[in-house]
């Protein structure tokens, strides 16, 4: 333990330590932010290829190069390892590198933990991924894992996948906590509330998201674990359990879920879209309104991907309208990002295009998401395709767009080097042009009436099938690009200036490209 | 030339009907009075995003083309506007209202209990459907009857491929028809889309469900909810027929229960009952215990030259008939009448090499009355 302060207090004086233990014993937000990215970036790729398996399956009717149940936990994995190792990683890396930098603090408010927080990652993933290998198989019971196909039918692993449950867990709470010390405590002098940047805002707000639920889906599959080995029947319907109940809980983590994975793209996508239109974000208070407000409601409407369980009827019409009313702040920061561009001086480097994309994708998604919200309608979109095409339009174009715009966007303040502009502009167009050939349709084949989670399916789906196999590989393939422009921009390259961008605005264009070890040595003066 | 039968390639894809069938692209319609007003709904909310669509993306186009730097373009200074802000808050809201009218009204209507004329409890089995209905004395399973071949491309795909059963769920039209929906096993969800009808089944709950079919016809869905591997192999097929051809359907029902009565009491021939248990292997053991009989390691046991096929025969049939509690095995005695089951444990006795003797319809009878 003193050999390790004394590492971290020689630190403070003479940047990292050298070799591997610079990463393993690091408390720096700089080193911590690089590995979550790139962990993030590894998950990506592991999740994107059982994505590619899974659209392989389906590429035609007929069972061709996998079996069912090796299928089922192909889209568990995928969609797990897609939540949980790929888009959550990623934002907590990016708060990582940019609160304190945005906020003019020298480091997050504590670092330490931040080390943990991180390195419990790895081995969460690892234990999960090795399930795959053991007798039974893995996970097979979808990222919802609903009881009893959880509980009673599961494989033996689901052990295992619980204890990575826990870990996971665990880490978000720990980084939560720490993004909120950081803000609250190191914020630089004059630096208000309401004059912090709203990348800063949105995860300020995702922070109190996760550690509201967090501990939600904790006793959830606490409870799993309970009525597998310790013979309790809290899901189990024989011993006088309630299967509902577990939805129920699930939902009440994994609604809010699906806004932790998304606002701070909002703060990401706010950040960008002022810088490349040379102008203030437009409605910058309704902004951090909407995104209260958007946080508030997601706890009341959990149940709206449970229509179909039977509830009663004012249950369903109540959740109707809360789920409904959610698309008034989503559409308010839709258009404030119009208005931004509006009569700007706009131009299109990639993390804009990115942007932009995000917008316009991410508002079909919103659509189709108000199309689930009228309950009599769900009743035939539920569980189908379309569904598949919905969370896809928001977490692909959605999260997983703005975290790529995020990296070109500050990669040359992180590495001191400009990326490959023509590569990145290639890169965005293939993925574009991929995502929707994979993702759009999938909402035709859905209200055509196929089921999700289906490794086989009848004639009539065949042709968009093919189709959206075609659009998946693209995408697929078109990320090695992205891969490529980030580790030659590593390595070296044109030399980026300060003030990366010529509409850049905010605290962390003030420090040197790449930004000195410790960012704000001295905290900055916020007018 | 070249460019002129390209485009006539392209418009052929654009208006032949025959192709836009192969190439669904929205909800069915349906053939009940709800199915049709969900529908509708699904059109009116579709519209609504189109329209705001081409307003929100129309701006935002104008101003990728107008507002660019390289045209010129200066950035302005403006990014507040009181009257802007709160009249895009309420100008969507009051679109909502007006959405959430006709739907609350569709699903006050959805929600309409009241007297039925025909009862018929669902049950999901892991991976079938149970229809008993209770104003009769009918009760049968519903396999999917695609053949294994034709999954595994070994044959050419049938028109109605993985949308086929062995025994469709048979009801009059221009009845009201209540669907008790429940599971035995996992969830799993009855889902007609054409009846507009998708409810969960759960174990140790009962669900309600109700239609009115305007329309004879065949009407095709499959389970919607993930409940295990064959979750995809679980079709749902619902044969709506006019009063009369209803009636006489119920008539065939309650021969053919007297028919397998008979068969029961008939004496059987080891011959025969494996060549009957090869054929039910294959609609009710095959998903788990696998078409060779190696199961899958880890998860459903194999019955290749194990104890069990070789020692004592009822101890074999007493699994088959009550399941094991707790496991993926169910109780298939109430699924399977006493020839099937006796013919099915004969099969599996003596194939693949095992030696096991046979076990006769006379046995399983007594068995299931210990
Ligand atoms: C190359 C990109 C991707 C492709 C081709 C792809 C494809 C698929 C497919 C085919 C399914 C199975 C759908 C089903 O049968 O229910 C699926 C499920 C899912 N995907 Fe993706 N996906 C991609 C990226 C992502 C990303 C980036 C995320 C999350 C951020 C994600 C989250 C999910 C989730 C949560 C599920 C549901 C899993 C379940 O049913 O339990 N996917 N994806
Ligand atoms: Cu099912």
């Amino acid at each position: 333990m003193s050999t390790l302060e004394q590492t971290a207090s020689t630190d403070h004086h003479h940047g990292p330590a050298k070799g591997i233990t610079r990463w393993l014993y690091t408390t720096n937000h700089k080193d911590i932010g690089t590995m979550y990215l790139i962990f993030s970036l590894v998950m990506f790729m592991v999740g994107g290829c059982m994505a590619l398996t899974i659209r392989a399956e389906l590429f035609q009717p007929g069972l061709q190069l996998i079996q069912p149940e090796f299928f089922n936990q192909m889209t568990t994995m995928h969609g797990l390892i897609m939540v949980f190792g790929a888009v959550m990683p990623a934002f907590v890396g990016l708060a990582n590198w940019m609160v304190p930098m945005m906020v003019g603090a020298p480091d997050m408010a504590l670092p330490r933990m931040n080390n943990w927080s991180f390195w419990i990652l790895p081995f969460a993933f690892s234990m999960m991924l090795m399930t795959l290998f053991m007798e039974g198989g893995g996970p097979n019971f979808g990222w919802t894992f609903y009881a009893p196909l959880s509980t009673t039918y599961a494989p033996p692993s689901v052990t295992f996948f619980i204890f990575a449950v826990h870990m996971m867990g665990i880490s978000s709470i720990m980084g939560a906590i720490n993004i909120i010390a950081t803000i609250f405590n190191l914020r630089a002098p004059g630096m208000t509330f309401m004059k912090m940047p709203l990348f800063v805002w949105t995860w300020l707000i995702t922070a109190f998201l996760l550690i509201a639920v967090m501990p939600v889906l904790a006793g959830v599959v606490t409870m799993m674990l309970m009525d597998i080995h310790f013979g309790t029947s809290f899901f189990n319907a024989a011993g006088g359990g309630d299967p509902v109940l577990f939805q129920h809980v699930f939902w009440f983590f994994g609604h809010p879920e699906v806004y932790i994975m998304i606002l701070p793209a909002f703060g990401i996508v706010s950040e960008i879209i002022p810088t490349f239109a040379r102008k203030k974000l437009f409605g910058y208070t309704s902004m951090v309104y909407a995104t209260s407000s958007i946080a508030i409601l997601s706890f009341v409407v959990w149940a709206h991907h449970m229509f179909t369980v039977g509830m009663p009827l004012i249950g369903e019409l109540f959740f109707m309208f809360t789920t409904m009313l959610i698309a008034v702040p989503t559409g308010v920061k839709v258009f404030n990002w119009i208005a931004t561009m509006f009569r700007g001086s706009m131009t299109f480097e990639t993390p804009m295009l990115f942007a932009v994309a995000f917008v316009v994708l991410f508002t079909i998604g919103g659509f189709s998401g108000l199309m689930l919200a009228i309950a009599p309608v769900d009743f035939q979109y539920h569980d189908t395709y379309f569904v598949v095409a919905h969370f896809h339009y928001v977490l692909v174009p959605g999260a997983i767009f703005s975290i790529m715009a995020a990296t070109y966007y500050w990669l040359p303040k992180w590495t001191g080097n400009m990326y490959n502009e023509s590569m990145g502009k290639l890169h965005f167009w293939l993925s574009f042009i991929g995502v929707n050939i994979t993702f759009f349709p999938m909402h035709f084949i859905g209200l055509a009436g196929m089921p999700r989670r289906i490794p086989d399916y009848a004639l009539q789906f065949a042709d968009f099938n093919m189709v959206a196999s075609v659009g998946a590989f693209l995408f697929g393939f078109s990320q090695l690009l992205f891969i490529y422009n980030i580790v030659c921009c590593a390595k070296g390259g044109k030399k980026a200036t300060d003030r990366v961008w010529e509409g850049s605005h905010g605290l962390e264009w003030t420090l040197s490209s790449p930004p000195p070890y410790h960012s704000f040595s001295q905290p900055p003066k916020v007018e | 030339m070249r460019c002129n039968r390209l485009a006539l390639l392209l418009s052929g894809f654009v208006i032949s009907p025959a192709v836009f069938a192969e190439w669904e692209v929205n909800l069915v319609r349906g053939v009940t009075e709800i199915s049709h007003a969900i529908f509708d709904l699904h059109m009116i909310i579709f519209y609504v995003c189109v329209a705001i669509a081409v307003v929100v993306f129309g701006v935002m186009l104008w101003s990728i083309i107008y507002h660019r730097k390289s045209r010129g373009a200066k950035a302005q200074h403006f990014h507040e506007h009181l009257w802007v802000e709160v009249l895009w808050t309420i100008v969507p809201f009051g679109i909502l209202v007006a959405m959430a009218v006709p739907a609350s009204q569709t699903l006050i209507q959805m929600y309409d209990k009241s007297e039925a004329d025909i009862n018929i409890q669902v049950t999901g089995y892991q991976w079938k459907w149970r229809y008993q209905y209770l104003d009769q004395d009918i009760d049968f399973f519903s396999n999917l009857s695609t053949p294994q071949d034709q999954i595994n491309n070994k044959a050419t795909k049938g028109e109605n491929y993985l949308l086929e059963v062995d025994q469709p769920l048979v009801i009059p039209v221009g009845k009201k028809v209540r669907f008790l929906i429940t599971a035995n096993d996992v969830i799993h969800s009855w889902w007609v889309p054409a009846l507009a009808v998708k409810q969960d089944a759960i174990p140790g709950f009962i669900n309600e469900a109700w239609t009115v079919i305007d329309e004879p016809g065949i009407y095709r869905g499959q389970c919607a909810e993930l409940c295990g591997r064959d979750h995809g192999f679980m079709p749902i097929v619902v044969d709506a027929r006019s009063e009369a051809d209803y009636q006489q359907w119920l008539a065939s029902q309650n021969q053919a229960q007297e028919a397998e009565q008979a068969a029961a009491d008939q004496t059987w021939t080891m011959e025969e009952l494996i060549t009957k248990g090869e054929a039910v292997y294959q609609t009710s053991c095959m998903a788990c215990h696998q078409a060779n009989g190696q199961g899958i390691p880890g998860a459903f046991p194999g019955l290749v030259n194990t104890p069990l096929m070789s020692g004592d025969g009822l101890e074999h049939a007493r699994i088959v008939v009550h399941g094991r509690a707790g496991t993926a095995m169910q109780a298939f005695g109430e699924q399977l009448s006493d020839v099937d089951l006796a013919a099915v444990i004969t099969y599996e006795r003596n194939a693949w090499g095992n030696a096991g003797g046979m076990i006769t319809p006379q046995q399983i009878k007594q068995l299931k009355e210990e």
